[in-house]
């Protein structure tokens, strides 16, 4: 029996293929302050910052896995000083790299550094980070930094993407994003709908667009799409609380993504801390060959023997891998559920609910709009996990 | 991409398109094409087509060269057919 237990174990760790994408996050140090921001609510907790070493090292271990995307992100990763170094190492290595920047910082002597150095492409989000949610758009200061950064990114030749999140207070002005990225000569376009985890959850109620807003804003892109052709590719990510199955997120726990926050804490997607009971490894006690084929965490959702009913007799269940195992855990309590966002999930009136909220002409709001900033973060600290 | 796929001529100098990176990965033995947003893990001989596509070699440049290499003669239409086919997904622009 034992020997026929092993022989199972060995034969499932020889399945495990290898993490393709790998983000490396530098810092949580950012100059904004956006309401969706991706980062853990308690970020202030984290640990000290992985030294320039300590990421060399992380980065050379990937790369001999297979590791291929690598993703320099943040906070804001040029808060970074040693970003050139890094960037220069991940060439070497023979990563393709893309830095994720919110632009700020990103000065033509930075901009030379890092092309110099190997960068392959430079993702701009678009930021939300002024207090007057109003100005998103109108902020001369804003589109100033977007056509400098634009300008820049043309002059050393790199693919231009910008990364714009839309969510119910900006997805009106979408025919005025599609306008700036068509003015600027953005190649690929991403426009990605607010997901609702940290900081987007607790500001969810003011973050969901309607379904009309929705169906507006796609019929806009269907009609820009239409008319620029091949000059810009357009990706337009749907909201899950609007679909009807889940999506396949991260396409399997531990299938291709491997996350380094900037304490060397290690994750199989950015959101996956929030998650109790499980002991995330870090790179400073453990290395990442290790930590993604035989850590507790890395194969706690792998495949579905974790899964239950509905998912586990489902025929989609190899397609969307029961979607988030967040989701799960922020909505029903338990990541091993199915993705409430599912219509078979038995949790999935809680999506049809706050759905349902935002059609009010006034939805209900549990807070008001909470900003990702130190101060707050320190309060979520204190909270018990 | 929403460009219509071209079916390239003999004298077509076809080249990978600047957003896009070819190399070969040793832990997945093959070649990919590395661009923003992914990567496409390419079998054989598109790996061994696309490589020859230096935005020099003409179409039956590369036809002849692979044919020399695998020692196997009428390749031309095999080439065509796969260039057009990366010429719709946005791999490759001919020159």
């Amino acid at each position: 029996m034992e020997t026929a237990g092993s022989n199972t174990a060995e034969a499932a760790r020889a399945a495990i293929r290898p993490p393709l994408w790998l983000l490396a996050e530098l810092t949580y140090k950012c100059p904004l302050h956006c309401v969706y921001c991706s980062n853990p609510l308690d970020y202030m907790a984290a640990g000290r910052e992985l030294s320039t070493a300590d990421w060399v090292r992380v980065l050379q271990e990937g790369r001999a896995m297979g590791s291929a995307q690598l993703g320099f992100s943040g906070g804001e990763p040029l808060m970074r000083d040693d970003l050139v170094e890094l960037v220069a190492e991940g060439r070497r290595l023979g990563y393709y790299s893309n830095l994720i920047t919110s632009g700020i910082g990103l000065t033509e002597a930075k901009i030379k550094g890092l092309k110099d150095a190997g960068l392959d492409h430079i993702q701009v989000s678009f930021q939300d980070s002024t207090r007057e949610l109003n100005d998103f758009l109108g902020s001369t200061r804003t589109f100033e930094l977007k056509q400098k950064v634009a300008r820049l990114c043309k002059a050393y030749d790199y693919p231009m993407v910008l990364n714009v999140v839309l969510h119910r207070l900006n997805i009106d002005h979408i025919e005025k994003i599609l306008e700036m990225a068509e003015d600027l000569g953005v190649e690929y376009l991403e426009l990605a709908n607010s997901q609702f985890y940290g900081w987007a959850y607790l500001n969810r109620d003011h973050l969901i667009p309607t379904r009309a807003q929705l169906t507006a804003a796609e019929a806009a892109v269907k009609r820009f799409r239409d008319r620029i052709g091949d000059r810009m590719r357009v990706y337009f990510v749907v909201p899950d609380y609007h679909a009807s199955r889940p999506k396949a997120c991260m396409n399997g726990w531990g299938a291709v993504f491997i996350t380094i926050t900037p304490d060397g804490t290690v994750l199989p997607c950015h959101e996956a801390k929030m998650l109790p009971g499980i002991s995330f490894p870090n790179v400073r006690e453990l290395g990442l060959r290790e930590i993604w084929h035989d850590s507790d965490a890395f194969n706690r959702y792998r495949g579905d023997g974790w899964m239950k009913d509905p998912c586990r007799s489902c025929a989609d269940k190899d397609k969307d891998f029961g979607g988030c195992r967040c989701q799960s855990y922020l909505l029903a309590g338990d990541a091993t559920e199915a993705d409430p966002v599912c219509e078979l999930s038995p949790h999935h009136h809680l999506v049809e609910a706050a759905v349902a909220n935002a059609e009010l002409a006034e939805p209900h709001k549990t807070r008001p709009l909470v900003f990702r900033l130190d101060q707050n973060s320190k309060e979520f600290c204190k909270l018990p996990r | 991409m929403t460009e219509s796929a071209r079916r390239p001529g003999r004298d077509s100098i076809p080249a990978i398109r600047r957003l896009f990176r070819m190399q070969w990965e040793e832990v997945q033995q093959k070649h990919v094409l590395l661009y923003p947003e992914g990567m496409v893990q390419l079998n054989q001989s598109a790996g061994e087509i696309l490589r020859r596509c230096d935005g020099k070699a003409s179409v039956a440049d590369i036809t002849a060269d692979l044919e020399r290499a695998f020692n196997h003669p009428g390749l031309e239409s095999d080439v065509m057919s796969f260039l057009e086919i990366a010429h719709g997904n946005g791999w490759i622009e001919y020159r």
